[in-house]
């Protein structure tokens, strides 16, 4: 891996002192990355690492969302409402894997589309438990007893603990023969199958976890927001995912937080231009698809070529690519 | 008792008859070739064999279990591994992890797989079998970096890493060396010596007619002929299969 | 009664412009492998053409017309084939999806912020008055549009079932390696396809430009429409999404008139539920093998 695990340590040293440094909004826009990160590590699985398309992401984001929101008006502490809403965000997404076992692309691709607009649909009308179209407000952030994260501040630590649970849980999962059984998939699925992997058990797995990351990002967003509305779960949040792990860099480690970085700041450089950097977006999308299919972890990977040595472990269950 | 049984075996493909009740059937320990021109159905028979395709009609029989229409991970585990006419591996991994994912499935269960990273078995294997076919020293290569001897010599690899009971060989000669070509014949002698049964592919005659011992003849679809290397040179209905008339 | 003949006459209207759309997307996903996303997009774009030949140059009908199916087989036909997807193609599926989703963005928004966020009107081509049947009345717009989409449609099919070219497009879309082998040229015909698919999305814009307002985020709906139809009347026959094409329409209206405006497109979906569950290649579909 680029960055190597003693660097990424050292990120995780610097974005600790953060809070010092940075103001108030700025802070946030940090927040909100590493809460984009966690939801692109999930959506790198299911599409990078495994080969689906997933355009539904928004909708197992919701779940975690909700959840937290739901539950945390009726008392229930934050920590809870995360595990509630990454249980069901895994539990849908192995419901969308049983089409993706029997589908191709289009179809899959068809198949999450309406899951997004169900879910939508849902939320927007089930009034009672939702809010509809008003959503939830003043959702509550987690306290441990007199203890509380409440400030933005303290808040930040909170997402940057869950954060680094969610890469190193990716770490885990794909250093291990089920993230060779997910490359397989993806380099060559016919083959992969005819040597024994089992199509139907990894691709759900895909989905599942990929989703469940979706949950965990979600419960952290509702707080940070503070308010919640459907609004912010259409069909335009999946895309806006899809991109993000795509401009970063598909089924490579360093993609989604290289992607999530690149969403995030972009409309804050281009502010005060609000059509214009969604138009920039776009160009920049179709340019890297011509030009460096492989995402902008293309160019890290320039950068680090001459550090990197011909005997860091890259075969068996060694560090993910 | 037959090690793999074919009973009439048939795939439409919309409204063309690739296969059209095909049947034969393999002992164990044998060395049996298929032949016929090209289109004749030969890979689409080892396509729905293996699981790659689904028959739309007929039988396919293991080692006395009906295995037709499963998919290809099941018949993998049944103990059936094949190589492929155009190479099929994963391009950007490794050679060695092209070698493991092909051993990876067959022990313990998918969650031992997340658990447990030590597999020293299964990569001495990988090793001992890239040593025994002549590529060894390239694992940490990825796969598309290998010449093409070289990599159908790691697709040979591959399928050899289950310990399979039946190797389905489709082409392996298509495009290599005669110096090659030689030692891919002695390696398969060698392991069929050591009870492995195969069933080969192939459009090399003077290949065929060495390695096999029995022949089975392939024409648009239909079983045409069977017999020794001999019978098969002398039989009107091949030679009138591949020159015309 | 009366009421519901002519509300599938209007649902039929409708739907005839959604099944050019599919159709299109059908052709383009058979001969090329390409799922346009942004195919909408591909309606939208020569909608303002027209209403920039139309209203502002106040061209003759027939003129700002075929002026309009100029720009999109040029621009969205040839340019986006040439410039985009003789290259993603080899790549496999997924850049190119990836692209004609930059490719909606970028034309969408380009719309919105270099010519208007607003909605334009635009003339009716046929007029408006009802015409009596019995106790049916419908518009001549309707029956224009119908008969319109039907020339159209009646063409392609004739064009693809009975010329050279035609046979040519559908060995490529069974078989592209085979096709080749026998001595088409591949590349010429996917160009061609998607100039066909630029033709089929300008006259769907045509037609569908007084019926809906002409406004950058049309192609939304449009385009997701088009999906649609093609998934639920079969993606890999023209047949299939021309049904697919009028259901969709049919369905809209008359959900539309009887149920409430909540449930209207979860009924949809629940339909595109069935289908994907029930039978997934599409109504009249064709299973698809790993082949």
């Amino acid at each position: 891996m680029a960055l190597g695990r003693l660097g990424l340590v050292a990120v995780l040293v610097l974005s600790v002192g953060l809070p010092i440094v940075l103001d108030q909004y700025k802070l946030y826009v940090v927040s909100l990355t590493l809460v984009y990160v966690i939801l692109a590590i999930g959506l790198n699985l299911t599409l990078g690492y495994a080969g689906q398309i997933s355009l539904c992401h928004a909708a197992f984001m919701a779940f975690g969302s909700y959840a937290v929101a739901i539950l945390g008006r009726r008392g229930v502490p934050f920590e809870v409402g995360l595990v509630v809403g990454v249980a069901v965000a895994f539990g849908w997404g192995l419901v969308l894997g049983f089409p993706a076992l029997k589908v191709k692309h289009h179809y899959l691709a068809m198949v999450t589309l309406g899951f997004n607009i169900i879910v939508f649909l849902v939320l927007r009308n089930w009034e009672s438990l939702t809010g509809g179209s008003f959503g939830i407000s003043n959702v509550a952030r987690p306290a441990w007893g007199p203890l509380s994260f409440k400030s933005d501040r303290a808040f930040y630590l909170y997402i940057l603990a869950w954060a680094t649970v969610a890469v190193a849980s990716a770490y885990w999962i794909l250093s291990s023969r089920w993230g060779r059984a997910f490359r397989a998939i993806r380099e060559n699925e016919m083959r992969a199958e005819v040597v024994g992997v089992s199509l139907r058990n990894y691709k759900l797995m895909a989905f599942a976890i990929g989703a469940a990351y979706a949950g965990m990002g979600g419960a952290l967003f509702a707080p940070l927001l503070g308010y919640i509305d459907p609004g912010a779960y259409t069909l335009d949040r999946s895309i806006q995912f899809l991109m993000m792990v795509v401009l970063g860099g598909l089924g490579r480690f360093e993609g989604p937080f290289i992607g999530a970085l690149v969403v995030t700041v972009l409309p804050e450089v281009l502010r005060g231009s609000e059509g214009l950097y969604l138009i920039i977006y776009a160009l920049s999308v179709i340019l890297m698809m011509l030009f460096m299919p492989k995402g902008l972890v293309g160019l890290w990977d320039l950068a680090w070529r001459s550090s990197r040595s011909r005997t860091s472990p890259s075969t068996s269950s060694g560090s993910p690519r | 008792m037959a090690l793999l049984e074919i009973e009439n075996l048939t795939k439409h493909f919309f409204r063309l008859s690739a296969l059209s009740r095909v049947s034969l059937s393999v002992e164990p320990g044998e060395l049996l070739g298929v032949i016929g021109p090209n289109g004749s159905g030969k890979t689409t028979l080892f396509n729905c064999v293996t699981g790659v395709l689904r028959p739309s009609d007929g039988h396919v029989r293991f080692r006395g279990e009906d295995i037709t229409g499963r998919t290809a991970d099941t018949v993998y585990h049944r103990g059936i591994a094949r190589t492929f006419q155009l190479i099929q591996l994963f391009p950007e991994m490794t050679v060695l992890e092209n070698m493991l994912v092909a051993t990876q499935e067959k022990e313990g269960t998918l969650l031992s797989r997340l658990l447990h990273r030590e597999e020293p078995e299964a990569t001495v294997r990988a090793l001992a079998l890239l040593e025994f076919l002549g590529i060894a020293g390239l694992e940490e290569n990825p796969a598309s970096n290998l010449s093409y001897g070289q990599q159908k010599l790691l697709d040979f690899g591959m399928a050899l890493m289950s310990d399979p009971q039946l190797i389905l060989l489709d082409e392996p000669m298509a495009g290599v060396n005669p110096t090659m070509i030689k030692n891919l014949v002695g390696h398969i002698l060698e392991l069929n010596a050591r009870g492995y049964t195969f069933v080969v592919i192939e459009h090399n005659m003077e290949v065929v007619m060495s390695l096999c011992r029995r022949i089975v003849v392939l024409s648009q679809g239909e079983r045409i002929a069977e017999g020794t290397p001999a019978e098969i040179a002398d039989n009107p209905l091949v030679l009138d299969a591949y020159f015309g008339r | 009664m009366a009421d519901l003949v002519q509300l599938c006459v209007a649902g039929v209207s409708i739907g005839a412009i959604y099944a050019m759309a599919a159709i299109g997307f059908v052709l383009l996903w058979q001969t090329s492998n390409t799922i346009n996303f942004a195919q909408g997009e591909f309606v939208v774009l020569p909608a303002f053409a027209m209403v920039l030949f139309f209203v502002i140059f106040r061209l003759p009908f027939a003129v700002a017309m075929l002026a309009t199916v100029l720009v999109s087989t040029l621009l969205l036909g040839v340019g986006v084939k040439e410039l985009l997807v003789a290259r993603l193609l080899k790549m496999g599926v997924l850049p190119l999806v990836i692209a004609t989703i930059g490719l909606s963005l970028l034309i969408r928004y380009s719309l919105q912020q270099f010519w208007t966020p607003l909605a334009l009107p635009f003339p009716a081509i046929f007029s408006r008055d009802p015409i009596r049947l019995g106790t049916i009345v419908v518009s001549l717009e309707e029956i224009g549009n119908i008969l319109f989409a039907a020339v159209v449609i009646g063409a392609l099919q004739l064009f693809i079932t009975r010329t050279k070219l035609g046979w040519a497009m559908q060995a490529v879309a069974q078989n592209r390696t085979l096709a080749s082998v026998l001595g088409i040229n591949v590349s010429r015909l996917v160009t061609i396809t998607f100039v066909l698919n630029a033709a089929l999305t300008a006259v769907a814009a045509i037609l569908i430009a007084p019926v809906y307002l002409v406004k950058y985020d049309i192609g939304v709906s449009l385009g997701l429409k088009a999906f649609y139809a093609a998934i639920i009347g079969g993606f890999n026959q023209i047949r299939g999404a021309l049904l697919g094409g009028l259901l969709v329409g049919v369905v809209e209206t008359l959900s539309a008139a009887y149920i409430s405006s909540h449930f209207r497109d979860a009924f949809a979906l629940v339909i595109l539920i069935a289908v994907l569950l029930l039978k997934p290649e599409g109504i009249w579909g064709v299973k698809e093998e790993w082949a």
